[in-house]
């Protein structure tokens, strides 16, 4: 996607459903050690929600990094599978759009809690998503 | 002519094999690392085979001009190997200490092979002893910083699982009923949420229930999923739920995730939710004083 990864300050395997939970412990670690804001944190920490239970529940499971980048300083975090990807992405972001009869509000709410949003997908190759707050 | 500097090493890992790992076995045995208590000497020394195997493949192709970084691909079996056997100790509660111990432990009896094939050549016997003994120190270091990490892990996880045990339904006064809610709502635990309370609904014949999220610290859309639907269920059975404890932070939250909560009554804290449900079944909270007029 973007630059090469550099190492990650953490990272998370996304195996079952409470694998979602650890990772939004994680996240939120990660924001307490920059000194995040409680509300920057919940935003973050629920879009991270978010992707990450698509990447099991549509993705088939994946992996999550986190990442501390400076100047400015954020929390970055990728999520990555190798599920059947998503043909459409304009129709997944749209709110209300959903293969799996739920909210699909997930893509689209993850968005617009979070500064920076990045999608990568091919179908039967794999979804990766980038997302980027200040802390 | 110049020598690789662990070729001697490597050669004594592929033609010796067998005394490396019985030598560090029996050391480990001697200081005391080997832990028979949790332990067969059977599953250590496998353990021990496994992970020898995987560092001696990785010393054969290792540029040793270059620092020890045991993140490097060439280390990826043997980082495997140690993942694998960390995870079993963490689980049978070893201490990091003991860990990198059982690690160090390797360098005494290569040490002594070493320097029993290299008795003619001081000088190679001093670079291939130090090179060796920086590997394994950078091994060391690895596996402790692993496995405080996977312990912390550990730990993180018994503390999830012991707050998402119950959910008790709790009468709070007649036709008014309370679940408080902590945690994480998975959806397992949605499940059970929703029997317990509608079964208790038809227990207690209830009017009111407070589902109360003080406790629960992120209402993503499946969270949000699941609580409406308890809540239309809850309707379903003839009463009525408020939903308690939704925080500011929470609530914008759920603004911009786009969550319409619809008819469901929601209320910021459990008291303001208290006085809805007695307003509804016909009670009100007032100062003894009052009463008494
Ligand atoms: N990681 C993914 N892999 C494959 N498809 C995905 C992935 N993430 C999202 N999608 C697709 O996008 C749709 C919308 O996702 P989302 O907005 O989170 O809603 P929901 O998860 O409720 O369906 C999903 O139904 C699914 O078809
Ligand atoms: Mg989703």
């Amino acid at each position: 996607m973007s630059a090469p990864p550099a190492r990650p300050a953490a990272s998370v395997e996304l195996r079952q459903e409470r694998d979602i939970a650890a990772a939004r412990i994680a996240v939120s670690k990660a924001m307490d050690a920059m000194g995040a804001r409680a509300l920057r944190k919940t935003r973050f920490v629920t879009a991270v929600s978010e992707i990450a239970r698509n990447a099991l529940d549509h993705g088939g499971g994946g992996v999550i990094e986190i990442h501390r980048l400076e100047r400015p300083l954020r929390i970055m975090i990728r999520c990555r599978d190798e599920g059947p990807g998503i043909a459409d992405i304009d129709r997944a972001m749209t709110d209300g759009f959903s293969t799996a009869r739920s909210m699909g509000k997930g893509l689209g709410g993850a968005r617009r809690l979070v500064e920076a949003f990045r999608i990568e997908s091919r179908p039967g190759v794999g979804t990766t998503i980038e997302m980027e707050a200040r802390p | 002519m110049t020598v690789a500097p662990t070729t001697e090493v490597s050669r004594l890992l592929r033609e010796d094999f067998d005394s490396v790992l019985d030598a560090w076995f029996a050391t480990q045995k001697r200081e005391g690392v080997r832990r028979p208590d949790l332990f067969s000497d059977r599953e250590s020394r496998r353990q021990l085979a496994d992970l020898l195997r995987a560092f001696s493949e990785a010393l054969a192709r290792i540029d040793l001009d270059a620092p020890v970084d045991i993140e490097a691909e060439i280390w990826s079996d043997l980082r495997l190997a140690l993942s694998e056997i960390t995870l079993v100790r963490t689980e049978r509660g070893v201490a990091p200490w003991e860990m990198t111990a059982f690690v160090l432990a390797l360098k005494q009896p290569v040490f002594e092979m070493l320097q029993k094939r290299l008795t003619g050549t001081p000088e190679q016997l001093l670079q291939e002893a130090a090179n060796f003994g920086r590997i394994v120190d950078a091994f060391a270091m690895h596996i402790n910083e692993y496995f405080i990490a996977e312990r912390d892990e550990i730990i993180e996880r018994q503390r999830a699982e012991m707050m998402e045990l119950s959910t008790p339904v709790v009468q709070l006064w007649e036709r008014v009923l309370t679940i408080p809610l902590i945690g994480t709502l998975d959806s397992m635990r949605a499940q059970e949420v929703m029997e317990n309370l509608l079964n208790a609904i038809v227990e207690h014949s209830a009017e009111v229930v407070i589902v109360d999220i003080t406790g629960v610290r992120v209402v993503d859309t499946q969270v949000a999923q699941h609580l409406l639907r308890t809540a239309a269920a809850v309707r379903l059975m003839g009463a009525e739920a408020i939903i308690s404890g939704i925080s500011p932070k929470i609530a914008q939250t759920m603004v911009e995730l786009g969550v319409d909560v619809g008819e469901v009554t929601t209320r910021p804290t459990i008291r303001a939710a208290l006085d809805e449900a007695f307003r509804r079944v016909g009670f009100r909270i007032g100062r003894v004083e009052d009463t008494r007029v």
